[in-house]
């Protein structure tokens, strides 16, 4: 049996090899006040900051409407997430390459994806995962975790080729529990690649919640044991999120490695449309808290318009202007037309193979077309 | 010029080659740099190249093809390898719903042109867990290729072929003829076709249709069969795995009317099925008896005690020549 006082010691060991507690970064509290001074951002980009954030919020609420008509299938809504997604995403150059999951859509337009792909996706069309030309964001990733690997390699390439960019793996707190987050950090701090690693911590991996993901307090913390940066923030904090990916975009450039960053957020609504997030949470009160205590747009009007950058005129001409972007969006993914199915046989493989070119024919003859 | 090379060394020239062709190619794996991979296969190249080009990774396959696969999104073309194919299922996640997919889901914006290079298959006395045969795996998924060479010859020019290929390509190196013969093997770059088979004995009886070490004991069941019995086996080399050389193999068994396949990967949903299921379809009439497998148990690799076993033997090969052939 333990004694009390053996009890105590080994308390006091663990103490002794704790990590430390990261501390949650903040700029601009929830009432719209800043912590410090704010020189790294210019008002013209708070503007476009706040201008972003409430074009993605409609698009995703039109989203969840549109899914619920039958107009787009299963859906993904990032509502909450709209700081940690555009607050980072506006923090890189075009020559730098992203890599989203399926919730972070806010993120990769911000980085020049278009609306009607991402609606295409949403409908069920390969051809959402395109980017326009010149447009660095790889298709939305399903598997969790698994593209991190895909950035570390991006940036392998562009450091043995000598480009100064970085690569930024968008995933949520549920990634860090995969073997691939692990050998991605490793592989990137072994070999000092220019990747953010940006986590957005929502506390739910669909119903699991974060303390049954992980027995970390946090998941900065994490980059100890790489021996690189980490950073832990408040997402729902577009100036805490747009520094923290500044800075480390910054050291990533010059040739200082990678860097893990948490982005304490929340998502108000459902893992997806064919989610009941009342199962597994109060979700009234949770996403009621979040909404009236910690929203990230609410606070960033409020300071916005304290410092007469911005006003209830300008609010009412954006909101509709933001409408109006959202519903054209739908009407060039409606105006790709019905889905070809012959379609699923093209790029298997750069050239055809003769089995794939026996199939399609297949194809063509069951739908009474002529055989080509 | 030619000299005579072991299959190991005819892989390490075709690295070396094309490491030296073109700037973008890129080496990945574990223990590859200065111990020159576990086979040699990689030898001297990092002393060659540098550790930029030959890199020596943390071990963690599902890390390397990954990693890999954003090597190549990023402009390069690397060449992985998996220390033993058994090792590489944590990267099978990478490798199918990642490498395979990349091109078709970005409808031809992005491809991963990369090979997987991997030794592979049972009979050189290897541990637990180093033996396996598991290329349909491979074979099952679109958007992959799956080569396997059956000599040295074919093993440079089929893996110059496979790093010159715009998608993924898992290579397989059959262990047990890494250093069982030399061939004459010529200097400088060639690329043997994707997507051929080769007649490595010609015949009029029967086809034997395999690939990978089971070339050459195919070739000695066929020797035997002709001087004990006067049939004249073909003997059909795939060396591509998927997509298969329908026309070879339909060429093959137009010709002699009897199909054995032999492979030494487990029987059941073994690509035998696939290639008997193929003939069946498209050339059932030339047919004068069922096509029989000759295939690995569909147990467990055993450990190497038993693996001689295990593996389809000479003996056995023969036997199912004389019973498809006395049908």
């Amino acid at each position: 049996m333990l004694t009390e006082h053996g009890r105590a010691q080994l308390q006091t060991q663990m103490k002794a090899h704790s990590p430390r507690l990261y501390e949650e970064l903040q700029v601009l509290r929830s009432d719209g006040e800043v912590t410090g001074p704010i020189d790294d951002i210019p008002p013209e980009r708070m503007r476009e900051m706040y201008r972003w954030m409430v074009l993605m919020r409609g698009f995703d609420k039109k989203c969840v409407t549109w899914q619920r008509q039958g107009r787009i299938g299963t859906y993904a809504p990032f509502e909450g997430q709209e700081a940690a997604q555009v607050g980072s995403a506006l923090a890189l150059s075009n020559s730098d390459w992203m890599f989203p999951t399926y919730r972070d859509h806010a993120a990769a337009m911000v980085h020049g994806q278009t609306m009607a792909n991402v609606l295409l996706y949403w409908m069920g069309r390969m051809e959402g995962c395109v980017s326009p030309p010149g447009v660095r964001v790889l298709p939305p990733c399903v598997p969790i975790a698994t593209h991190l690997l895909h950035a570390v390699g991006l940036a392998f390439a562009m450091t043995l080729r000598g480009e100064r960019a970085v690569a930024i793996a968008y995933f949520g707190d549920g990634a860090t529990s995969e073997g691939d987050f692990h050998e991605a950090l490793n592989f990137a701090g072994v070999f000092r690649l220019p990747v953010i690693f940006l986590c957005q911590n929502n506390g739910y991996a669909i119903s699991v919640p974060f303390s049954r993901q992980s027995a970390s307090r946090t998941i900065a913390q994490r980059a100890v044991a790489y021996d690189i940066p980490g950073v832990r923030v408040d997402g729902n904090d577009v100036f805490a999120v747009h520094r923290a990916v500044t800075q480390a975009r910054e050291r990533a450039v010059a040739g200082l490695g990678p860097t893990l960053i948490e982005a304490v957020t929340f998502r108000y609504g459902a893992h997806t449309t064919a989610d009941d997030p009342t199962r597994y949470r109060d979700q009234r009160r949770l996403s009621e808290e979040w909404r009236t205590q910690r929203d990230p747009i609410a606070r960033l009007r409020l300071y916005l318009e304290r410092r007469d950058l911005w006003s209830a005129r300008e609010e009412e001409a954006w909101q509709a202007e933001a409408a109006a972007l959202v519903e054209e969006a739908m009407q060039e993914a409606m105006a790709a037309g019905a889905a070809d199915p012959l379609a699923m046989f093209q790029h298997v493989y750069a050239d055809e193979p003769w089995h794939l070119a026996k199939q399609r024919r297949e194809m063509l003859e069951s739908r009474g077309g002529a055989s080509a | 010029m030619s000299r005579a090379l072991h299959l190991v060394q005819a892989v390490r020239e075709a690295l070396d080659l094309k490491l030296a062709d073109d700037e973008r190619v890129v080496l990945l794996g574990e223990d590859i740099g200065v111990n020159g991979s576990v086979f040699r296969a990689t030898d001297g190249l990092i002393a060659k190249y540098g550790e930029h080009r030959v890199i020596d990774t943390p071990l963690a396959e599902s890390g390397i093809i990954g990693t890999a696969i954003g090597l190549a999104l990023g402009g390069l073309i690397p060449v992985v390898e998996i220390q033993f194919l058994a090792f590489i299922f944590p990267g099978l996640e990478q490798l199918f719903s990642h490498a395979a997919r990349m091109r078709h889901r970005t409808r031809g914006q992005f491809g991963v042109p990369m090979v997987i290079r991997a030794p592979y298959g049972a009979g050189i006395r290897g541990p637990e867990l180093h033996s396996e045969s598991v290329e349909a795996l491979f074979a099952h998924t679109p958007g992959l290729k799956v080569v396997v060479p059956g000599d040295p010859h074919d093993a440079k020019g089929l893996l110059i072929s496979a790093i010159e290929d715009p998608d993924p390509v898992v290579f397989l190196e059959p262990t047990r003829i890494y250093r069982a013969f030399r061939e004459a093997v010529p200097e400088g770059l060639y690329r043997v076709p994707i997507g051929k088979a080769k007649v490595v004995r010609e015949g009029e009886d029967l086809s034997v249709i395999t690939w990978g070490a089971m070339v050459r004991t195919a070739l000695r069941a066929a020797q035997r069969m002709e001087q004990e019995r006067g049939w004249r086996c073909e003997v059909v080399d795939l060396r591509t795995l998927h997509p298969v050389d329908r026309d070879a193999i339909l060429a093959s068994v137009q010709k002699t009317g009897r199909a054995l396949v032999v492979h030494e990967a487990h029987r059941t949903a073994g690509l035998g099925a696939e290639i008997v299921s193929l003939i069946n379809e498209e050339a059932l009439l030339y047919l004068q008896a069922p096509i029989r497998r000759i295939a690995g148990y569909d147990v467990p690799v055993p450990m190497f005690a038993v693996e001689d076993d295990y593996l389809p033997t000479e003996e056995r090969i023969c036997r199912g020549i004389e019973e498809t052939m006395q049908f």
